[in-house]
């Protein structure tokens, strides 16, 4: 097989990519693992925050079904249930494994890593019971197959994926009894924390989980209050009757193509750990190979499609689809909304260590 | 005291500080006006862009606080359900002599129905009354999120933020 473009993982980054370089008239084949395209997209039932041109106001459901159709619309390839298992040739050729046992060989001139991130464990004891979960994994179940995973629910970090899940897993039916977090101050936006709050679920700051409870299953979880250097208190122990145990606790970027690849990487606490540099265009440390969404830095859906349009207007131009000066014009108004969302005081972070990642980038 | 970081509940104080809050009088003078509970600098403002009244404003910057204007606003309530953070509300103090009309996003299912008795909750969760259902606006514009409009006794207008049905 031959294209132009290919892009590993269909969510909403690799998806953005995707049909920005395919509406100047890239050839581009988009491989995914999964039965279904969309990534997280689909388990993303709330309204996105931003502003209109961000999709502000539509369900990550809607933005995925748009982006799908906007896929049939330019003729983008997308081959589900396909395995990137190998990048040859400094990106010019991938190994992929279709369905159950076919292996194929993709050529290509340019290529998009997005491939996200894997959710963060914790270890405690109990931690390996069935009903401990991802929340990302509670998430799949609940929103895309419709199953809830228990009745009485913990969850472990107060970032915006534990607020969100917490908030979904009472509209599907189920009891939130707390939201922990070790740390004194809740990581997420307050909007999400008042909105479970008026529903009555409780919020400990510094506590953790010290263990869960249950022969074969959860049926509690021990928490308590930690003071300095995230010490436990003693007897600030209790029990909480649970079944099911939700994790919060960040994520990872799964780059392991990248590094296998060869791209250069730089450690940066502030975007999950260990992230392929890049620089303004999203172009790794070897030149035909780009990186956008989570994989070069835990963010929102709604800037990694921001990266991944930038990435294929960049490769659109190195193709020779689109010419110098309109790729600049059209770079410097995607970067200027990529700045607008990370303008607040929230992104700071990823503000700085994407800054870090790309002087880096014109270290190396 | 400053309470939204440590316990996700605004309090008194950060309340009143808020540009998006109307003034006290506004609220005692009683003609429906939004309430807007948006107390941190995120990247968001499809209220802004729901107000047909150019009642609410962002600016160029979509990580500014919302500022209502509370002359302006008439409490139409089409930025309840588009608000991405739930965190408007339009309350009417003076609906009747007695009752207050909240209206507020209700996501879950069932939906109450107009006229149904249910707990009236505050942004603690805690219930501190019980109100009455008036009215349940689901429209397509509204893309899933009801608003659900109830009378509270009109002293506990500001403090009431959630329903839980019987």
């Amino acid at each position: 097989m031959e294209t132009e473009l290919a892009v590993i993982g269909s969510g909403p980054a690799g998806l953005s990519a995707a049909i920005e370089a395919a509406k100047f008239g890239v050839k581009v084949t988009v491989v995914d693992e999964n039965p279904k395209p969309g990534g997280q997209l689909f388990k993303q039932i709330h309204k996105f925050f931003g502003a209109e041109k961000h999709k502000a106001g539509v369900r990550g459901i809607d933005i995925g079904n748009q982006l799908l159709q906007q896929c049939q619309d330019f003729n983008v390839d997308v081959l589900l249930n396909t395995e990137a298992w190998a990048i040859f040739d400094n990106g010019k050729a991938l190994g992929l494994k279709r369905g159950t046992d076919k292996i194929e060989k993709l050529s290509t001139k340019k290529l998009v890593l997005a491939t996200g991130a894997m959710e963060n464990s914790l270890a405690f004891s109990g931690w390996t019971l069935p009903g401990v979960l991802g929340a990302g994994a509670i998430q799949t179940l609940m929103n895309l197959h419709r199953v809830l995973p228990g009745q009485r629910v913990l969850i472990v970090g107060t970032g915006n994926v534990g607020l969100i899940v917490s908030y979904q897993l009472i509209q599907a039916g189920a009891e939130v009894v707390a939201v922990i977090d070790i740390l004194p101050k809740i990581g997420g936006w307050g909007v999400h924390a008042s909105k479970i709050r008026r529903l009555g679920i409780p919020i400990f700051t510094s506590h953790t989980v010290k263990k869960a409870t249950g022969n074969g299953e959860v049926k509690g979880a021990v928490i308590a209050k930690v003071g300095p250097g995230y010490k436990i208190i003693q007897e600030t122990e209790r029990e909480l009757k649970v079944d099911t145990i939700g994790i919060a606790v960040g994520l990872t970027p799964m780059a392991e193509l990248a590094w296998s690849a060869g791209c250069q990487f730089a450690h940066v606490p502030e975007l999950g750990g260990w992230a392929p540099i890049h620089n303004e265009r999203m172009e790794t440390t070897l030149q035909d190979i780009y990186v956008v969404g989570d994989v070069c830095g835990i963010g929102e859906a709604s800037t990694a499609m921001e990266e991944g349009q930038i990435s294929g207007i960049a490769a659109a131009e190195s193709l020779g689809y689109l010419k110098r000066g309109k790729t600049e014009e059209l770079l410097e108004e995607k970067r200027k909304r990529l700045d607008t969302l990370r303008g607040g005081p929230f992104a700071t972070h990823t503000k700085a260590g994407k800054g870090k990642l790309m002087k880096r980038y014109y270290k190396s | 005291m400053r309470t939204l970081r440590f316990n996700g509940v605004l309090s008194e104080e950060e309340l009143m500080e808020l540009p998006g809050f109307p003034s006290l009088d506004v609220i005692e003078k009683g003609k429906p006006v939004a309430v807007i509970e948006c107390a941190e600098k995120i990247p968001c403002n499809p209220c802004e862009a729901s107000c047909s009244q150019g009642a609410i404003t962002i600016g160029e910057d979509i990580n500014n606080l919302p500022s209502l204007d509370a002359y302006k606003c008439t409490g139409c309530g089409l930025c309840i359900a588009a608000c991405p953070g739930l965190a408007i509300f339009v309350v009417r103090k003076a609906y009747t002599e007695s009752d207050a009309l909240i209206s507020i996003p209700y996501e879950f299912l069932p939906l109450p129905e107009a006229g149904e008795q249910v707990e009236a909750l505050d942004r603690e969760g805690k219930k501190i009354c019980l109100a009455k259902v008036a009215q349940v606006r689901n429209s397509k514009k509204y893309d899933r999120t009801p608003v659900v409009s109830f009378t509270v006794p009109k002293e506990k207008c500001m403090e009431v933020r959630h329903i839980r049905l019987l």
